[in-house]
């Protein structure tokens, strides 16, 4: 166990250092090019070439990487040539923002998710579940943009009960925060719901649970002691695995909206070749996609005895 | 062939091949069927089924700079169908031999694609094609190529771990022994007894480049205008929306039922060969 999160660890640091390589190679190879983004189209020669060797860009390309890695480590991400503000003092700021939006939206997804996806594979084929898996794949082949426009028309256009932008501007309003959450939960929702039935309807065809059955142990019963227990597992695994989705739909969601969290600063800041903000930004979604499939790796261990206890899958 | 007969009984799925169907047919005859020419200025912001000035009809209104929605929906369909397609099958060529590598040598060749595809998925993959797009341009290529780049990796694992299991069987071991070179025994021993997950696999996958595409158009990153595009049409309109919501509305359901028909046709591919391996 130990020895199997120390090899993951290491994994992780690699990919993670990889990543940062070719972020800073993608953005910052050609020197020139990153003096015109930070101080100007209109700069002269010989500005941009003072700013160049201020900057330390005169050193080798992997020189200059090594030590903006090193910065970067120590929390000198730069400053946001777009905004005119330290990138650290912004990218709190509206990550909070993405954290409001982003977990109320998963707060409700898991939920909703688990209750539908258990009520359609207790019995795979009722109509409760075609029901279930129909609207599932409904709202799951409708993108964020897409059900954005539909829920707009309908609650702002039509109805007039909902803003149709949730910038924020007079503080917290949780009536802006209405359909940026629906627009998400609905196109997550069902992919995990998706989930947490198959893996019910696997665990009920099991033979235990028929053993259950003929004890005459009521459904009720079965479902809530029995198979549930088993029928988790994959799917909190898969719960977590979602996160890089999520962040996804909520990049869609807040450009549409004009929600300023994480997503908008990331489109704002590539659309104006933002470099310092560019890189901080896709560091922090690695970072957290990374954290999540750590912590799933983790989960899936401690959930599964077989792994926990080190058995292979042959011998048990 | 087989197991879509056999999808094709169940309602769903029959409803997901028609509507998938529909925009194959609107993306070959576009030409034929469209009323309009999708680029022609005629009368701005009409709305749905109000006369054209030739004496025609406008179904769905006309767009800001006049030209008719439905034209562009079905020239639309064309841009979708064709640069998802190159798209799919670009992924699918790199992620299939990376995977089929992977799974027949293991060692170091499986190490080091699985790193590499590893470091490719731990991106959101959203930022990833705007971080590509943003860095090399707007235009139809550098989309087939992010998103290559993008979806070989997931491509690659299923395939590795089908790869793997084949490999392991007693043909290929029989193969090997008879000394037929590597080359010939992935692509003839081991792909073919991968492809039936992979269809549904490329079902799936076809649909969520075509919400890429979608998705890319509407941030203003996908194919430059004025070529048709269900996404950039959304972009376009989207200041209008609260007064002109036909500006928005028909490329969402024109994108939304694309991909339904998609996932249906996928879940009823998944199913009939469920069945068939039961049978």
């Amino acid at each position: 166990m130990m020895r199997f999160l120390l090899a993951r660890l290491g994994e992780v640091l690699g990919v993670m250092l990889s990543v940062s390589f070719l972020i800073y190679l993608v953005l910052e190879h050609d020197a020139a090019s990153v003096a015109v983004k930070v101080i100007g189209q209109y700069s002269t020669e010989t500005q941009r070439a003072l700013w160049l060797t201020e900057n330390g860009y005169d050193a080798p390309f992997l020189q200059r990487y090594v030590n903006w890695l090193w910065r970067f480590v120590r929390g000198d991400w730069g400053s946001s040539v777009h905004y005119r503000e330290l990138v650290s003092v912004l990218l709190p700021q509206y990550l909070s923002r993405t954290a409001i939006l982003a977990g109320t939206a998963f707060a409700l997804i898991v939920p909703l998710a688990f209750i539908f996806g258990i009520a359609a594979g207790v019995r795979e084929g009722s109509i409760a579940d075609r029901v279930i898996s129909f609207i599932a794949v409904g709202t799951t082949s409708v993108p964020e943009f897409a059900s954005a426009v539909f829920l707009s028309a309908i609650f702002v256009f039509w109805l007039g009960v909902l803003p149709g932008a949730s910038m924020m501007t007079n503080g917290f309003e949780w009536q802006q925060l209405v359909l940026p959450v629906m627009v998400i939960v609905l196109y997550d929702f069902g992919y995990v719901a998706r989930m947490v039935r198959a893996s019910m309807a696997e665990v009920m065809a099991q033979p235990y649970i028929r053993t259950a059955l003929m004890k005459g142990a009521s459904p009720a019963r079965i479902v809530f002691r029995h198979a549930l227990r088993n029928a988790l597992v994959a799917p909190i695994t898969v719960i977590m695995l979602q996160i890089p989705w999520l962040i996804s739909g909520v990049l869609v969601t807040e450009v549409f909206f004009a929600y300023k969290g994480f997503g908008t600063l990331l489109y704002q800041a590539c659309l104006n070749s933002d470099v310092a903000l560019i890189e901080a930004c896709a560091m922090t979604s690695v970072c957290v996609i990374v954290t999540t499939q750590l912590i799933s790796d983790l989960l899936y261990t401690t959930l599964n005895p077989r792994i926990r206890f080190g058995i292979r899958k042959g011998e048990a | 062939m087989r197991a879509l007969g056999r999808a094709l009984r169940r309602p769903a799925s029959a409803i997901g091949f028609a509507m998938v169907a529909l925009w194959v047919v609107c993306a070959i005859f576009a030409p034929w069927l469209a009323p309009y020419d999708p680029l022609k200025s005629q009368v701005p912001l009409q709305m749905p089924f109000e006369r054209a000035p030739d004496g025609g009809v406008f179904w769905l209104g006309t767009d800001l700079l006049g030209r008719d929605i439905l034209s562009r929906l079905i020239y639309g369909a064309r841009t979708v169908v064709f640069w998802a397609g190159v798209a799919a099958s670009s992924a699918y060529i790199v992620g299939i031999t990376g995977g089929l590598c992977a799974g027949f040598y293991r060692g170091i060749t499986d190490r080091v694609l699985s790193f590499l595809a590893n470091v490719v998925l731990s991106f959101p993959v959203l930022v990833l094609y705007i971080l590509i797009i943003v860095t090399l341009g707007a235009s139809g290529l550098n989309i087939v190529l992010a998103v290559t780049f993008a979806s070989a990796p997931a491509i690659f694992r299923i395939v590795r771990a089908l790869s793997i299991d084949i490999a392991s069987r007693d043909f290929v071991s029989a193969a090997i022994t008879q000394g037929e070179n590597a080359a010939r025994i992935m692509l003839v021993d081991i792909l073919p007894n991968a492809t039936g997950p992979l269809v549904v696999d490329a079902c799936l996958r076809l649909g969520y480049i075509a919400i890429t595409i979608g998705t890319l158009g509407f941030l203003g990153l996908g194919l430059p205008p004025p070529t048709p595009d269900w996404g950039g049409m959304v972009n376009e309109g989207r200041g209008m929306a609260m007064v002109f919501p036909h500006l928005v509305v028909f490329p969402c359901i024109a994108i939304s039922s694309l991909m339904l028909g998609l996932s249906l046709l996928a879940d009823g591919l998944r199913e009939a060969s469920r069945a068939g391996a039961k049978a």
